[in-house]
């Protein structure tokens, strides 16, 4: 017992490590837990642990990934503890026939055979090892091995008369030879290869723009909530309000003219009306992805919104976003119909807020909020900032959203410091969690910590 | 059914199956955990998978009432704990004061000592559910459209499971509730919250499942049929719609075939029938446009068949 609780807290302290909140009243709650289900049976003891630990489905994740690494590394941990080195295919490597374990393994995968997979997956890795081929890179290693096998993930074997190989099935051999492999390092060089923590890319922005526009959608619809509830966060509070006469003498009358009850009139939200500018040039490109969908979930939560995109010029996108639903067709409507590149290319963002402010100038007023997205690299052109002051001085508030760390502002052709005095808040913003940040500062919340 | 704590996670599983509620794996277990340990359960994920469903479900197996707070934005104590009734008070006030007006001296402390009794007490559903005399299930929906003032104020309920009334002293549980929470994810909870709820995350259920829950509500419709179905269902979910189907309205549209009698899904029924199952403007159209394609025309079906 006392084994398997301290190697239970380490992988707690491993959770910990990866930011997921464990207190000491989870841990508890885990260990009684644990005292209801039957230990054995994996997949209860797997869901009794998140349940109790993991408390988002972004807890879960990491849960997940952890609990896999976790579990792997004790075991092997243990074994190098007591020594034990795996003697079974020891010496058997170079009579293993390479055609044979290349048509067993095919096998294997065609039956979905678990157990025969792994076993195959260390075979393989033991002949292919003594055959010098091995390059120190484990996953080099595997797809080294694989395409030895010849296992094509899609389509056809080489040969073509072989059934096509289900793909998933192959990435689950993949997974068993990544492991033995990993394993076969341990052995060799007595230790465990340092644990590195999920890389932050592992869990922040996943890169595809289909996997993240859930993201995105969330805190946009938080935001969406923030703004339109922020009336009635203010409903609540004594101060302020104002009594309405009319109606607390006729609720009077219930209790015999003693006004017992005050009503108070209620107090109306103001309606938000957003203004989205987004840069599309190609300096911004790896962000621009992420800032379309900030968009795309911004079109689904507001009615009154309108949305521009510049680089050179500006162009207003309202349309495609309400008439289009597809993520993909928009991003591709604006770059064909966009019309705002002239000549070179590059940002021109001195002449963006002229052509803004002289468009829209007129429907600018102080209920409407301005968010610009961009790096505000404006490629040695006049910034203009004096416009965009007038901008700013138009708008009730505005917000800009650069994709670019804060150590990089006012670096090169960056004339952030410019812009930002004007800005009621400027943020960095390439990861969901800066979007939810700024949310929450957005509706007077606190800053999340980083 | 006797409420007795269950024995094992296949038990309250087979428990759960039985009045209706075909749960998974990890529904099972943290419904087991619940009762096992006591402990309030958070339950999220996208609209229509069978959040709440689980609460009545649990109700049901458990042979417990229900006690259901929904939610809402300025939802107040007010309104989910308790009230004092103004009113009664003000009567019964008014009638001591008629009927003994003589006896001035010492009516003030016994009229407090009445009138902030529990019988000028308006219950809500929180305080309902834990001065309840027998078990309950309490099913808190839609915590997430409270404000955060309000969360804190459960911290209270959900921990210790009593509630403090400056008047009358601290209520406490005489049973012990089983306390579901639900959660459509549109704000993160607080952690103090979370902290002390097992999780339990529920998504669309697989193919295979989402058929077993449909066959038990629609038992009438042809098995073949039955699948199709689901497979439409699920091959909607897949588009990027502003509101995807529910299991409900799988079940609700299963309804409407047995009802009109269709025996195949050809594009024709399909789109007779489909705003049973996507419920925006823009949403329709994409369906109509990706879905209702590839399915046959009528003479297509005959056809095959």
């Amino acid at each position: 017992m006392s084994t398997t609780a301290a190697s239970l807290l380490a992988f707690f302290e491993d959770l910990r490590s990866e930011g997921v909140a464990v207190g000491t009243s989870e841990i508890l709650d885990a260990f009684a837990a644990l005292d209801e289900v039957s230990w054995t049976d994996q997949r209860d003891f797997r869901e009794s642990l998140a349940a109790t630990i993991a408390k988002s489905q972004e807890d879960r994740r990491i849960f997940e990934l952890l609990f896999d690494r976790h579990f792997f590394r004790a075991a092997e941990t243990e074994a190098l503890d007591r020594g034990i080195e795996d003697e079974r295919f020891e010496g058997s490597g170079d009579r293993i026939d390479l055609d044979e374990l290349r048509e067993a393994i095919r096998r294997a995968i065609i039956e979905g055979n678990d157990g025969e997979m792994r076993d195959l997956a260390r075979l393989a890795m033991t002949a292919f090892g003594r055959r010098g081929e091995r390059s120190g890179v484990i996953g080099v290693d595997v797809q080294r091995i694989r395409r030895a096998l010849g296992l094509q993930a899609r389509g056809r074997r080489d040969d073509g008369d072989a059934e096509a190989l289900d793909p998933d099935r192959v990435r689950q051999f993949e997974r068993y030879l990544r492991r033995e492999l990993e394993r076969a390092t341990i052995e060799r060089t007595g230790k465990l290869p340092p644990s590195r923590p999920l890389a932050e890319l592992d869990r922040t922005l996943p890169t595809s723009p289909a996997q993240d526009l859930t993201a995105v959608h969330r805190a946009v619809a938080q935001l969406k909530r923030r703004i339109a509830t922020l009336g009635h966060e203010q409903r609540g509070r004594r101060r302020g309000r104002s009594v309405d006469v009319r109606r607390t003498m006729r609720a009077s009358l219930e209790t015999g003219g003693v006004p017992l009850n005050l009503r108070y009139r209620p107090k109306r939200p103001r309606r938000p009306e957003i203004y989205v500018l987004c840069d599309v040039s190609t300096s911004v490109s790896s962000a621009s992805v992420f800032f379309l969908s900030v968009l795309h979930a911004l079109h689904d939560s507001f009615r009154k919104l309108r949305s521009f995109v510049f680089i050179e010029r500006i162009s207003e996108v309202t349309d495609i976003f309400e008439h289009e639903r597809d993520f993909r067709a928009i991003a591709q409507r604006i770059s064909s119909e966009g019309g705002v590149a002239d000549v070179s290319g590059y940002t021109d963002y001195g002449r963006v807020w002229l052509e803004f402010l002289t468009e829209i100038s007129d429907e600018l007023d102080p209920r409407s909020t301005v968010i610009v997205l961009g790096d505000a690299r404006t490629n040695g052109r006049e910034p203009h900032a004096e416009v965009f002051a007038q901008v700013a001085a138009r708008a009730g508030r505005l917000f800009w959203l650069n994709p670019e760390p804060r150590l990089y502002w006012n670096y090169g052709d960056s004339v952030m410091a410019a812009y930002e005095r004007y800005c009621d808040g400027a943020f960095e913003c390439w990861t969901t969690r800066h979007l939810e940040n700024f949310v929450n500062v957005v509706a007077g919340g606190i800053p999340a910590a980083e | 059914m006797p409420d007795s704590e269950p024995q094992s996670v296949a038990q309250v599983r087979q428990g759960l199956g039985e009045v209706g509620y075909l749960a998974d794996e990890a529904a099972a277990l943290v419904s087991f955990l619940a009762q096992r340990l006591g402990k309030p359960v958070l339950v999220e994920g996208p609209a229509g998978v069978g959040k709440t469903e689980l609460a009545k479900a649990l109700s049901r197996a458990t042979g417990r009432r229900l006690v259901r707070l929904q939610c809402y934005e300025g939802l107040d104590e007010a309104k989910a704990l308790y009230e004092w009734n103004y009113r009664k008070q003000l009567l019964r006030i008014q009638a001591e004061a008629s009927g003994e007006a003589e006896a001035a001296e010492g009516s003030w402390e016994r009229t407090r000592g009445d009138i902030f009794s529990e019988d000028f007490l308006f219950t809500r559903p929180l305080l309902e559910a834990i001065s309840a005399d027998d078990p309950v299930v309490l099913l808190i929906d839609e915590i997430d459209k409270t404000d955060q003032e309000f969360e804190a104020m459960l911290l209270e309920v959900l921990s210790d499971f009593q509630i403090s009334i400056p008047e009358l002293g601290v209520i406490e549980a005489r049973t012990r509730p089983i306390v579901v929470l639900t959660s459509n994810n549109s704000r993160e909870l607080t952690e103090a919250l979370k902290r002390r709820c097992l999780y339990l995350w529920l998504d669309y259920p697989s193919v295979e499942r989402e058929l077993e829950i449909v066959r038990l509500h629609a038992p009438e419709l042809d098995e073949g049929l039955a699948r199709r179905l689901v497979e439409i269902v699920h091959m909607i979910r897949q588009l990027d719609l502003k509101k995807p189907p529910s299991i409900a309205e799988s079940i609700d549209w299963a309804r409407t075939l047995l009802l009109i009698g269709a025996d195949d899904i050809d594009r024709e029924t399909f789109e007779s029938s489909m705003s049973i199952l996507v419920k925006h403007r823009s949403d329709i159209d994409l369906v109509a446009e990706r879905v209702s394609v590839k399915l046959g025309d009528a003479a297509d079906v005959h056809d095959r068949g």
